[in-house]
This record gives C-alpha cells, sequence and structure tokens, in this order.
C-alpha cells in the first residue's frame, strides 16, 4: 500500500485547510456492487484508504429454514436459492450431503446427468461473472454476448427440467426428471457452438490492452494470504494455488474424465490479480466444455429415479461434504437426531469467504479499483448473505 | 448568409436572432436522431434489436416519446442542494457547448459569426462546459457527483492541451484562425486536406485531436467522469427531468462540435472530396453534416467496443504520451515550413 503524504495546506488568511479523509457509501444500491452488498469507503480523494464491507440485506434465514421443513427433500429448492446463478451445483452439494447420511449409492447414468447438468451450470455461472466483469470495467458488448450463450444453457435446462433459473432437479437420491429426447445432441451442438466463442470472448476483452491494463497487477492476492483466509475457487487458483475438490477431493464420477485445473500465471501482471482471477474462469470454461463431451460420450442407459428414497430418515449422526461450485467450495454440514428433518443444517458459502478478503486486497488503490476487484471476487449476495 | 436576411429583414436583431437559432434546427433534431442510432448501433453490435415498437417502424419514435417523458416528468431538487447552482449547470454546460456553434462554418454562405479568431472562439467558449460540470457536481450534495466532478475538471482541462496542440499544427500551416479560411485552403480533391499534408504530421495530430476530443466529450474509453459502475451517473446522478435532458442534449450536440471541428480543419470541412464534384453552398452543408457524422459514428463505434480507462491512466495518456506527441508534431511542421 503506497504511503498517503500528510498534507498542510495554508488558506489565503493563514488558516490551515483541513483535508480531511471521506466515507462513500458503496451500495447497497449501486449498479457494480453484484446484488445488496454494502461497502463503506474510506477514500483519500480517490485513493482507497479502507474498505469495510457490510453483508446481511438478503439474509433469509436460510438454516433455520431448513429446520422446519417437514423432509429433507424440502430443503433443496431453499438450496437454489443460496447461489441463484449456478444453483445446481448448491443442490448437488446438499442432495449428496444427505445421500452421504444415508449411505445411498445413485445410479451411474444419474451421477453423468449430474456432472453433465453441473459443468453446464459452471459455464452459465461463470459466463455471467466474465460478462458483468466487462460490464463493471465500462464494456458493455461483451456482457450481452455472454448472456447470449448463457441463453442456450438455460434452454438446455428448461427442456430438462422446466426452470431456467432454479431447478429443483436434484433429488436425494437421483434427479427429478430423466434427459429428454433429443438432449445428448443439443448439448453436443452446444459444446461444438461455444468454444470458437471463447476465443471472441478473448479477442474482444481478455486481451484488450485497456482491460489489462485495468485488471494487471490490480488487487493483489497472494498464495498464503489466500489460503490463510480460506479462499476458495478461481479466487483461490487465480493466485497461482493449484487446488480443485473436482480432482484433489474427487466425488461423483470427475475421476473418469481428462481435463486441467487452471491457475493464475501472472502472465499480463503479478500472480493473483484480477487479470488472473479473471481468466481462470474463462479458461476453465474451456475446459467444462471439455468434461461435458467426454461425460455425453460416455453417458449409461439406466433408470434415474430407481435410488429416490421413498422416506428420508436417516440415522442420528453428521456429515460434512463439500463440492467444487463455480465460486469455490460449497460445504454442506447435516446433522441428523433421526427424524424427518435435519437438526442443524450449515452451509459454508464460498463468495462469503471470498468477500472477506476484500479489505485486505483494496487498501492503497483507487476507487475505479475497487469496482475491478470485487467484480472480480464474482460474489452472489444471495449465498454470502444465505 | 446574415446579408440575405438583412436585405429581407429590416430589423438587426431579429437578423441575429434567426441566425444563432439556425443551428438549433440542426441540433435537436440531430440530437434525436444520434440518440436513437446510438441504440440501434449499440443493439446491433451486441446482437440486440434495440427499440422495435414506439411509432412502428423500427421505433423509430422511441426518443421522442423520451424525451416527452423527460418534460412531463417532476423535477426533484435534493434536499441539501444549492438550489441557484443546481438550476444553473445545465445551461452553463448547455450553453457551452451550443455557443462553440456559432462559429463553425456549416456551409461557405453559413457561418453563425465570422470572426478572424474563430478556432480561438471555439477552445475557449466549450471550455465553460466544465465550469457547468463542477457546478452540477459540486451543488448535488452528493459525494458521487463530486467525484464526478473532480475527475471531470481534471480531465477536460488536461485534454485541451494536447486538442489544442493539434489544432495549433493546422494554423502554423494556414496562417489564419478564422475557419471559413482554412475551409477555403482545402479546396479541390482530398488531398488537399490538412489531414494529409505535411505526410504524417498532421495526420498524427489529426488522430491526437480525435482521441482527446473523446475524453473532452466523456465518452468511452474515457468516460471516466459518468462512469456507471463506478460513479453511478457521476455529475448528473441527482438531476433529473428536463435538466438531465439538457445534459444529454448539450452531450449530443459536443460530440457533433468535436466532430465538425475534426473534420473543418482535418478533413476539409463543407469541400467535396472530388474536386468540384457536387460542391457549392448547398452541398457543402451535405458534405460537412456526413464528414460530422461518420465521426459521431465512429465515437459510437468505440464506445460499445472499449472498456473504459481508469483515472491515472487517463491522465497518464493525455501527459505523457497525447502532449509530447503533438508538440513533436508543431516542432516537425515547423521545420518543414522552414524548409
Amino acid at each position: 500500500m503506497p504511503e498517503t503524504p500528510v498534507i498542510s495546506l495554508k488558506t489565503s488568511t493563514g488558516r490551515v485547510l483541513r483535508t480531511e479523509e471521506m466515507v462513500i457509501n458503496m451500495g447497497p444500491q449501486h449498479p457494480s456492487t453484484h446484488g445488496v452488498l454494502r461497502l463503506e469507503l474510506i477514500v483519500d480523494g480517490e485513493i482507497v484508504v479502507d474498505v469495510i464491507p457490510h453483508i446481511g440485506y438478503l439474509h433469509r434465514c436460510f438454516e433455520k429454514h431448513a429446520e422446519h421443513m417437514t423432509n429433507y427433500q424440502q430443503v433443496i429448492p431453499y438450496c437454489d436459492r443460496l447461489d441463484y446463478i449456478a444453483a445446481m451445483s448448491m443442490e448437488w452439494s446438499y442432495a449428496l450431503a444427505v445421500e452421504k447420511l444415508l449411505g445411498i449409492k445413485v445410479p451411474e447414468r444419474v451421477e453423468y446427468i449430474r456432472v453433465i447438468m453441473a459443468e453446464l451450470q459452471r459455464i452459465a455461472s461463470h459466463l455471467i461473472a466474465i460478462g458483468c466483469y466487462g460490464l463493471d470495467l465500462g464494456a458493455f458488448t461483451p456482457f450481452l454476448y455472454c448472456f447470449r450463450d448463457r441463453e442456450r444453457i438455460l434452454d438446455l435446462f428448461e427442456m430438462t427440467c422446466g426452470a431456467r433459473l432454479l431447478y429443483n432437479y436434484f433429488w436425494v437420491g437421483g434427479v427429478s426428471h430423466d434427459l429428454p429426447p433429443g438432449f445428448i445432441n443439443k448439448a453436443k451442438d452446444f459444446c461444438k457452438y461455444f468454444r470458437p466463442n471463447i476465443k471472441e470472448l478473448n479477442d474482444l476483452l481478455s486481451y484488450n490492452d485497456i482491460f489489462i491494463k485495468r485488471t494487471a497487477n490490480v488487487g493483489v492476492l497472494p498464495a498464503d494470504v489466500a489460503i490463510a483466509f480460506g479462499c476458495s475457487g478461481p479466487m483461490l487458483r487465480g493466485s497461482g494455488v493449484n487446488f480443485d475438490l473436482r480432482r484433489d477431493d474427487p466425488y461423483s464420477v470427475y475421476d473418469r474424465f481428462k481435463w486441467d485445473v487452471q491457475v493464475g500465471s501472472g502472465e499480463n501482471g503479478t500472480v493473483g490479480d484480477c487479470w488472473d482471477r479473471y481468466m481462470v474462469r474463462v479458461r476453465e470454461m474451456e475446459q467444462s466444455v471439455k468434461i461435458i463431451e467426454q461425460a455425453l460420450d460416455q453417458i449409461p442407459d439406466g433408470d434415474v429415479a430407481s435410488a429416490i428414497p421413498k422416506r428420508i430418515r436417516p440415522n442420528a449422526g453428521d456429515v460434512y461434504v463439500r463440492t467444487e461450485s463455480p465460486r469455490g467450495e460449497i460445504g454442506f454440514y447435516v446433522i441428523s437426531d433421526g427424524s424427518a428433518t435435519p437438526y442443524r443444517v450449515k452451509a459454508r458459502s464460498p463468495a462469503f469467504v471470498n468477500l472477506s478478503v476484500t479489505p485486505e486486497i483494496c487498501r492503497g488503490y483507487m476507487v475505479a479499483d475497487v469496482v475491478a476487484i470485487v467484480g472480480s471476487i464474482d460474489i452472489v449476495l444471495g449465498e454470502v448473505d444465505r | 448568409m446574415d446579408q440575405i436576411l438583412r436585405s429581407i429583414i429590416d430589423s438587426d436583431i431579429i437578423v441575429y436572432v434567426i441566425m444563432a437559432l439556425l443551428p438549433m434546427v440542426w441540433i435537436v433534431p440531430y440530437a434525436l436522431f444520434a440518440v436513437y442510432l446510438e441504440r440501434k448501433i449499440s443493439a446491433h453490435m451486441q446482437d440486440r434489436l434495440g427499440p422495435m415498437r414506439t411509432g412502428g417502424w423500427h421505433g423509430w419514435a422511441q426518443t421522442i416519446a423520451d424525451i416527452l417523458k423527460l418534460i412531463q416528468k417532476e423535477d426533484i431538487v435534493p434536499k441539501a442542494a444549492d438550489r441557484k447552482l443546481h438550476y444553473l449547470a445545465p445551461y452553463v454546460v448547455f450553453i457551452g457547448s451550443y455557443a462553440a456553434f456559432a462559429a463553425i462554418p456549416f456551409s461557405t454562405a453559413y457561418i453563425g459569426s465570422n470572426i478572424n479568431i474563430g478556432l480561438f472562439y471555439i477552445v475557449a467558449v466549450s471550455a465553460i462546459v466544465v465550469v457547468g460540470i463542477l457546478m452540477a457536481g459540486w451543488s448535488s450534495n452528493n459525494k458521487w457527483s463530486l467525484l464526478g466532478a473532480i475527475r471531470s475538471a481534471a480531465q477536460i482541462v488536461s485534454y485541451e492541451i494536447p486538442t489544442t496542440l493539434a489544432l495549433l499544427t493546422v494554423v502554423m500551416l494556414a496562417g489564419t484562425l478564422n475557419l471559413q479560411e482554412i475551409n477555403q485552403q482545402q479546396a479541390g480533391w482530398f488531398w488537399n486536406w490538412f489531414a494529409l499534408r505535411k505526410f504524417p504530421f498532421l495526420f498524427i495530430a489529426f488522430i491526437i485531436y480525435f482521441v482527446a476530443s473523446l475524453a473532452e466529450t466523456n465518452r468511452t474509453p474515457f468516460d471516466i467522469p459518468e462512469a456507471e459502475s463506478e460513479l453511478v451517473a457521476g455529475y448528473h446522478t441527482e438531476y433529473s427531468g428536463m435538466k438531465f435532458a439538457f445534459f444529454f442534449l448539450a452531450e449530443y450536440a459536443n460530440m457533433f462540435a468535436v466532430s465538425a471541428i475534426a473534420s473543418t480543419l482535418f478533413l476539409g470541412g463543407w469541400n467535396s472530396p472530388f474536386g468540384n464534384f457536387m460542391n457549392g453552398p448547398v452541398w457543402g452543408v451535405f458534405w460537412f453534416l456526413s464528414k460530422g457524422m461518420f465521426f459521431v459514428v465512429i465515437q459510437m463505434w468505440l464506445r460499445w467496443t472499449l472498456p473504459r480507462l481508469r483515472v491515472d491512466q487517463l491522465m497518464y495518456v493525455s501527459w505523457k504520451v497525447l502532449t509530447p506527441w503533438a508538440f513533436g508534431c508543431i516542432i516537425a511542421v515547423g521545420f518543414w515550413m522552414m524548409m
């Protein structure tokens, strides 16, 4: 953080001019806080002296709600509303937790469907992150290009389960509907269509000189700080830490696919700057396409509903399951007391943890950089506040 | 043209009023059209359609409807605002950009005021805009507006230097500040245009002028004073209704003013590019407006393609890139003229 010099200016009458830091309220109604985040900025001119994030404007008592459902299955629609940009990933983590409590093994076909859906969801979520990031930095057009592609993914979701944002698709022990006829071909078409668009996006935004100037060397998050704060997902990988739950703590059938974990390399600045975090997302989309294509080729036949339990009443005990959501490690800690409702559900949300590092990496940069940094963290307030 | 009018009407004052209002006849429909054009250009660049309903054919009446809406809107002044300054600011901004049109030659026949220091006048009078912006930012009593105004003042003042230096190269060559005379010196084919003389120095000056003028009109990639994603809407955050419309009108008027200056000084103004082909006072208006609109469209194109610079990078571009290059051009042109 650069030292701000102490200025003493004298007015014409000889009095010392008071130069103070100014407190600016950024949000909760501000175009680039991505929802209802409120940042209290203490600025010295354009230089940010400190940032204090205030959260809780979207708190909906998810965890308490979960304890008061009539059964375990009913919690899933609430999981959707945690990270509404990547609802599939949220459902999956919770469903896995309950399945682990019950000791259910889901059919192969379900595993593949879940991988396909989660990876499609990852692409959709990253597209929003990338598009909005461009918007934060003043580039309007990539945003709409991203939404154009995301629309196709939502169409795939819609033809599968009827919903476009909050799906309630992953059930405990299975999925609500089997893949509709024609889905596999349509998904393959999408992969073919989407690959050149990543290149287009790179040409338009990622390697744009102004974009690099705005993001490289800005908001540098060193690897040790990232680990100390418990960051995960693209935030952690952007800092050069090679860690991905899909590979390092494999769940479902991820160990059957060939793909690479993308880490930030600092090719335009320092490792762990905003550009690295951004680029990790772009590259992860390519990897997701790879996984989807493999999964579509290998998917077996079977009954998706065969393992769905009639009655969910796990034995007393507790379980913690973590999966890799587009934003990082989403974990569910579920305690069962043997009844039909969970005794306690605790969600460990990646965006909340990632957001906590904001003050650390914002100090000393300019107001415009705060926008760039917050955008690169890619928060979803539904998940931060729960 | 004022002589013709004077021969018809027997009053100086009425002639002055008519002459002063004539640019309005262009600016208002132009602004309406430019806003519509910008929407359509951005839409088609972004895989959308833009306004399609209002008025039937491709939403042609959308901007007219918007203006009608803005006129009807309640005019809100924040409680803690400085009322007088708050009222005055949009008009100062608009006057700054509108007054520049007085010395812009639309054709051989029409120029608001054919003064011998036309260029100097334009550069000077368009600097008033920054006063209006500061007024707006300060009087709104909003921190975001203030930040926007501070940024804007710094930006516009800094960018006036490369702008003026770039214009100076042309003045050196033309030996006059009168815009009609500068135009007359570029008569004939397009290689007589100042942008293509003393190649490449005047061409570089032309590029410098164009880039700097983007910053003067607060357009992307230099739209930092009103950076939506950072400052909400910068200095006009607290404005609504017609006062907001005036800022809007001033922005589009300014866009055309800087384009008009660029085409007058560097691209022959009202001269036809092809010698005597389609040349004359009436065709002059056509050439002048189409050259001006060409730059306006380029400004829109840039806006929907590029991200925005940061405020310190913006200053860097002005002081460490454009200004030295503009000085270099002046020196090089000077040497060339001596030889």
